[in-house]
């Protein structure tokens, strides 16, 4: 417990140290696009295809489920939209990312602890953690929330595609269900949620990378820990938020 | 000028460095000495504020940089360069861009003032043509020398190395040890080196503080550490009877001159 405690301790105040004024903005800008592609064409890969496979597994298992011939057919869109704006992109797509991005940040900011760039960028008086942590946060900040409404879109167009191609639904019937009840907080509880996983998972992978002691097997180790605790911070975070707000 | 007062630093228990005291001069090259353990690297880590100290004062030109407030320790380190151990060059930046960075993070400079700055300082440590290659490509070597270069593009007062030739070939160790004697002078600057390195001592050590079990034991020159009568620097500088040979042909040198 008391680690755990010290663990919080110290992440605050790296957090709070983060936020000091940049030594020279440009430079700080350019790092910070780095980061935007770095994180975000990083991953765009594996999000595109996670999302098509999650809306063509939901409408297959949806239709599976929904046996009575009472219950309309664009019930499955409606599912499908629900799902994905509320848990399906926000959570799935920011667990494994988790594990992209998550990794990635630790295993270069310990890469740099190791190595002694860290301690060389502290030399030329530069705040390590401004200039290596906070574009980082930035720009996973911008980029994941845009991976995860991309994601809504592909996973809906995945479900669409699996639903009228195998037919299990005409596309009217998947319009009209995509369209009927909508609420739009459904996709605004979306987009809360992936603000919040981008932050857990750049903050908590740059405080195990950054904080690296050690050699290469450390460097492993971080990068593990930083995925594990982000995934389970992201549940209690997804659960906290579900439980407060909807 | 570096001046050195009284600095102590514990881990727990442990009393890695113990009341050190010294004074290291511009326009020379100081060379902090000892066994592995000795405390030189915690010792060199306080020198530059990376390791605060428990006790004493650590004076650049007269200003004790324990009582620097953030501010100041930043501006102060914009007038230090640094050549680490594994050179800490960053992977993701060509060398040209590796030397550039501390001109872009603080100049105003336009980028042909850069590059200029750039290519001046990479000459001076010989290295032409390898602007654009990146640190996976270049030996060694190569890779000390763009440090330095980082390391001097700002023009510092005071440049910090920590075992600039571990890794390197005896002819290369040669080099780099000539460009920072020869860098110091040019610029007069306070070069302060850590090493183990043998040939470091004898040829360039214009100071050279001994650190044993985190004391200093022994202050001197490379001439005087020849007639030195302490044991344990005796053991650890001339460890072999290579070394213990070489050492007496010098001392027979020496006083052959003097006569």
């Amino acid at each position: 417990m008391i680690k755990v405690l010290e663990h919080f301790g110290k992440y605050i105040l790296m957090l709070r140290q983060m936020l000091s004024k940049p030594e020279n903005v440009k430079v700080y800008w350019k790092e910070f696009i780095h980061q935007c592609y770095e994180l975000g064409i990083g991953s765009l890969g594996i999000v595109v295809i996670i999302s098509l496979f999650l809306g063509a597994v939901t409408t297959v298992q949806t239709a599976y489920q929904l046996v009575s011939p009472l219950v309309p057919k664009y019930v499955i869109a409606q599912i499908i939209r629900d799902s994905t704006f509320l848990e399906l992109s926000p959570t799935v797509v920011c667990i494994v990312l988790a594990g992209v991005i998550g990794s990635k940040i630790s295993s270069e900011l310990g890469n740099m602890r190791v190595s002694e760039q860290i301690d060389a960028l502290e030399i030329m008086g530069i705040n390590t953690k401004t200039y290596l942590i906070l574009p980082k946060i930035i720009a996973a900040f911008i980029v994941i929330p845009c991976l995860v409404v991309l994601s809504m879109f592909l996973s809906i167009w995945g479900g669409y595609f699996a639903g009228t191609m195998s037919g299990i639904l005409k596309s009217q019937e998947f319009n009209q269900g995509l369209v009927k009840d909508f609420v739009s907080f459904n996709l605004t509880f979306g987009l809360i949620k992936a603000f919040t996983f981008a932050f857990i998972i750049s903050s908590i992978s740059a405080y195990f990378g950054y904080f690296v002691k050690g050699g290469a097997l450390e460097i492993g180790r971080a990068s593990t820990t930083s995925v594990v605790v982000s995934c389970i911070l992201i549940l209690f975070a997804d659960y906290g938020l579900a439980a407060l707000m909807l | 000028m570096i001046e050195v007062k009284n600095i102590s630093k514990s881990f727990g228990d442990k009393k890695v460095l113990d009341d050190v005291s010294c004074i290291f001069e511009s326009g020379k090259v100081n060379l902090i000495i000892g066994t592995s353990g000795s405390g030189k690297t915690v010792f060199m880590k306080s020198l530059i504020g990376l390791m605060p100290v428990d006790t004493g004062e650590i004076l650049f030109d007269g200003n004790n940089m324990i009582h620097f407030d953030e501010k100041e320790l930043k501006e102060l380190r914009t007038n230090v360069g640094m050549l680490f151990q594994g050179s800490a060059l960053f992977d993701s930046m060509d060398v040209e861009n590796n030397v550039m960075f501390p001109l872009d993070m603080f100049t105003k400079k336009t980028f042909s003032e850069k590059k200029k700055r750039v290519n001046e300082v990479l000459e001076r440590v010989n290295l032409k043509d390898s602007n654009k290659k990146f640190p996976a490509e270049i030996s060694g070597g190569m890779k000390k020398r763009v440090a330095l270069a980082r390391a001097i593009v700002l023009n510092p007062k005071y440049l910090f190395c920590d075992e600039p030739n571990s890794g390197l070939d005896p002819q290369t160790s040669i080099v780099i040890d000539r460009l920072i004697l020869e860098i110091t002078k040019e610029y007069n600057m306070t070069t302060v080196v850590n090493t183990h390195d043998m040939n470091t001592v004898m040829e360039s050590g214009d100071k050279i503080i001994y650190l044993r079990m985190g004391k200093k034991q022994w202050e001197g020159s490379n001439k005087e550490i020849i007639f030195s009568q302490d044991e344990n620097l005796n053991n650890f500088i001339f460890a072999s009877e290579f070394l213990q040979d070489a050492k007496n042909m010098r001392m027979q040198e020496i006083q052959h001159t003097s006569k």
